[in-house]
């Protein structure tokens, strides 16, 4: 499974969007999807355990979550970062 | 920062200190006693022009940052808590729509016309029955409608809604938008009804007149604040109401601790050579008083160093976790601190310390810093920053 499909697949536990994940464009804005801040909270957290990374606090801001293309590429610079 | 600009900040301050002395704390029983807006307080500010402290100095406002709006807020707030806390209000309504909508014609006239030119008052209606006080959440949507705009919201609270010139109001971004994805709206005087629906009998703050209303509002497109409230809750509206909140709390834990330092003179002058026994209380509440105001002003002080040299790179600090984390560490301290400090102030006073007759009175101060911790409850706070630790790693 790529790293967009997990991310669905979390965001579609987690997120409590106010839409469905699957008719969410990558590049979609998922604040307006109805993610809360609380919401973002235990995307991450699943995000974090799922790909074995952890987010460095300066990428702790909305723009990094903001859709399944911006938290695939800060997934993919930390798992990059690691390897 | 030249001469001129800082001269003129103090003076800033100092005016509003008059006004406190001589208007403010004149009125401030009868605004508590009869539950009335301090409209002497307002109509001095606005002579001075002072109501326009936080518009930039390009709209021909004082450019105040973020420091010398607390101590104005402080200064006020000596002399009357409720009277400090509606100015607080108003200046975060007007930075939400300088830092917002400055780029926006309809907005850069309002800044200059209404705001400087007339010092108009803006009250805001954040509060909405049905979202149980999470100010991030709308329920009620604008709708616009090729060149007309309309908004309705049920308010469970409007500060000074019926004394203000404009209500700045949250609101949904659509009628199909989520309840998180919100906007400002801007209704000036003649553009909205507001009906009230509650009381406002309430322990303290009791001049800051805020009961529920129901809002019916309806303009043009214009009038949308642009962005998104996410935006400017996290960038403006949070750090100027905690930093200003916390700085007007610490101006009513001040003036209390000010009664309780003239009642332990008052005893040390009757008896020279002996060191009143509550003195040592004083010493050590005034250790709290510092840090209290040290918290504050550290708070404004970084924000105004941030947005001053780089205010794009503020904007990313100030939506980050981190930034979010010390605003709720504030607000949780200083609300928190504000009524231990009355109650220390009380406990050296004494009995006409619980009189409401006295020149040592601090029952007003007291129920007033009660509101503090629920002024956005520290429960909904605490609780939000616990969250945010689940991912936070540096704090």
């Amino acid at each position: 499974m790529g790293n967009e499909s997990k991310i669905r697949a979390i965001l579609k536990e987690h997120g409590r969007l106010a839409k469905d994940v699957d008719t969410l464009d990558d590049n979609a804005d998922l604040y307006q999807a109805g993610m809360t801040s609380h919401a973002s909270v235990n995307v991450m957290l699943a995000l974090e355990g799922e790909f074995d990374v952890e987010f460095p606090d300066e990428m702790l801001k909305r723009s990094s979550f903001e859709s399944i293309a911006a938290i695939a590429s800060v997934v993919d610079s930390l798992t990059a970062a690691s390897a | 920062m030249n001469r001129h600009a800082s001269s003129d900040r103090a003076d800033l301050v100092a005016r509003t200190a008059t006004i406190a002395t001589e208007v403010a704390a004149r009125h401030a029983n009868d605004v508590d006693r009869d539950a009335r807006f301090p409209s002497e307080s307002f109509a001095a500010l606005r002579e001075a022009r002072l109501l326009s402290a936080a518009v930039p100095r390009g709209f021909g406002g004082q450019g105040a940052g973020m420091l010398e709006l607390g101590n104005q807020c402080a200064a006020l707030a000596q002399g009357c808590s409720s009277s400090g806390m509606v100015l607080a209000m108003h200046h975060i309504q007007v930075a939400c729509i300088a830092r917002h909508g400055s780029d926006s014609p309809y907005f850069q006239k309002y800044l200059r016309e209404n705001l400087v030119e007339r010092q108009e008052l803006i009250a805001s209606i954040t509060s909405e029955n049905g979202t149980f006080g999470d100010t991030r959440s709308s329920i009620c949507a604008v709708e616009v409608d090729g060149d007309a705009m309309k908004l309705d919201k049920d308010a469970t609270t409007v500060s000074y809604g019926a004394h203000a010139d404009a209500q700045l109001v949250t609101c949904r971004r659509a009628a199909d938008a989520a309840n998180s994805d919100q906007v400002l709206v801007l209704f000036p005087k003649g553009s909205y009804t507001l009906e009230q629906t509650g009381t406002w009998d309430t322990l303290g703050m009791r001049g800051t007149c805020s009961p529920g209303a129901r809002f019916s509002g309806h303009g043009k497109p214009e009038q949308v604040v642009p962005g998104s409230f996410a935006d400017s809750s996290a960038e403006t509206m949070v750090p100027y109401s905690h930093i200003l909140w916390s700085a007007l709390w610490t101006g009513i834990a001040t003036d209390a601790l000010g009664r309780a330092a003239a009642c332990v003179r008052g005893a040390a002058r009757r008896k020279p050579g002996s060191v009143p026994p509550n003195a040592a209380d004083l010493a050590r509440a005034y250790v709290d008083l510092q840090t209290m105001r040290n918290n504050w002003q550290a708070c404004a002080m970084e924000f105004d160093a941030m947005t001053a040299t780089d205010d794009a790179a503020a904007r990313e600090t100030l939506g980050s976790m981190n930034w979010a984390l010390k605003m709720n560490q504030l607000k949780m301290a200083c609300s928190e601190a504000a009524p231990r400090l009355c109650h220390q102030a009380l406990q050296i006073i004494g009995i006409l310390g619980y009189k409401n007759d006295t020149p040592f009175s601090v029952g007003r101060h007291y129920r007033d810093v009660l509101s503090a911790a629920l002024m956005v409850s520290n429960g909904r706070i605490a609780g939000k920053s616990a969250s945010m630790l689940l991912v936070v790693k540096e704090v």
